[in-house]
């Protein structure tokens, strides 16, 4: 049942996205910077949880995670240190996709050679 | 030829948007890459006995290495153009998108072509997902959450 509710979850998500790209003259820049934001929004409004606890990896593999993890650790920042916390937590959860893509990316840009 | 009857010529020729078939592919793959993220954090779980919040994170881990490796060995390009916002929406998308114009431009040197250009495409997903967190959090701190 978990793994159905995450397919289909991430799946509707993917193909709004797709009938936005399909009908707009979005690139998919603007897409992935729109859900990012969307993420972060639905964050504020308290869905972004219920996602995560409802559809598990359904919601954490998509890039309005990366919103949802920016707002929280802001926030959690804020709670703990004041208004420099949300300065010094905003990376915090996220800081994991960062480090992990510049390292990654790092190594294997260096390693290969591009195709064309 | 008139222009409006090349234009027509071009229509009938050129084949049409399969926006349906489109939306479908990018519904399966999307949900495909949440069902075996969905299956690799069980197998986290049950197998080394970690908590489901740092399976998350190793998952996140684990899709990043995949997708940069692809993209690397040039196999991801296709698939981004064929699956579109299938591969584009999961943390794939930004995995990719860092790797192909560290890639593209390692050789214009390491400073000027690569160091500059890293975060060309996922520079703006960074910058507005911090822009509109930190508008978010002063909204709430001011509404006195």
């Amino acid at each position: 049942m978990n793994y159905l509710c995450a397919f289909l979850f991430a799946g509707l998500v993917c193909a709004l996205g797709q009938i936005i790209l399909d009908n707009t003259k979005l690139t998919p820049g603007h897409i992935t910077s729109c859900f990012t934001v969307a993420g972060s929004i639905l964050s504020f409004l308290g869905c972004y949880d219920y996602f995560i606890s409802k559809f598990g990896a359904g919601a954490t593999v998509l890039i309005s995670n990366f919103g949802h993890m920016l707002y929280s650790s802001a926030y959690k920042g804020y709670l703990e240190e004041g208004v420099l916390g949300i300065f010094s937590g905003m990376f915090v959860k996220s800081s994991i996709a960062i480090t992990g893509v510049i390292v990654f990316s790092f190594i294997f840009a260096i390693i290969f050679k591009p195709k064309d | 030829m008139k222009k409006e009857d090349y234009k027509k010529l071009v229509q009938k020729i050129s084949p049409p948007e399969h926006r349906l078939r489109n939306a479908v592919v990018a519904f399966l793959t999307g949900g495909s890459i949440a069902l075996i993220g969905e299956v690799i954090i069980t197998i986290l779980v049950t197998s080394f006995g970690i908590s489901r919040v740092e399976a998350g994170g190793w998952l996140a881990l684990i899709i990043i290495f995949v997708a940069t490796l692809l993209t690397a060995l040039g196999f991801f390009d296709n698939w981004v153009s064929k699956c579109k916002c299938g591969l584009i929406i999961p943390t794939t998308g930004f995995a990719h998108s860092v790797a192909s114009s560290a890639l593209d431009y390692r050789n214009d040197g390491l400073i000027t072509g690569l160091g500059s250009n890293f975060f060309k495409l996922a520079g703006s997903v960074i910058l507005y997902g911090v822009i509109s967190s930190f508008i978010l959090v002063i909204v709430r701190v001011i509404l006195g959450g």
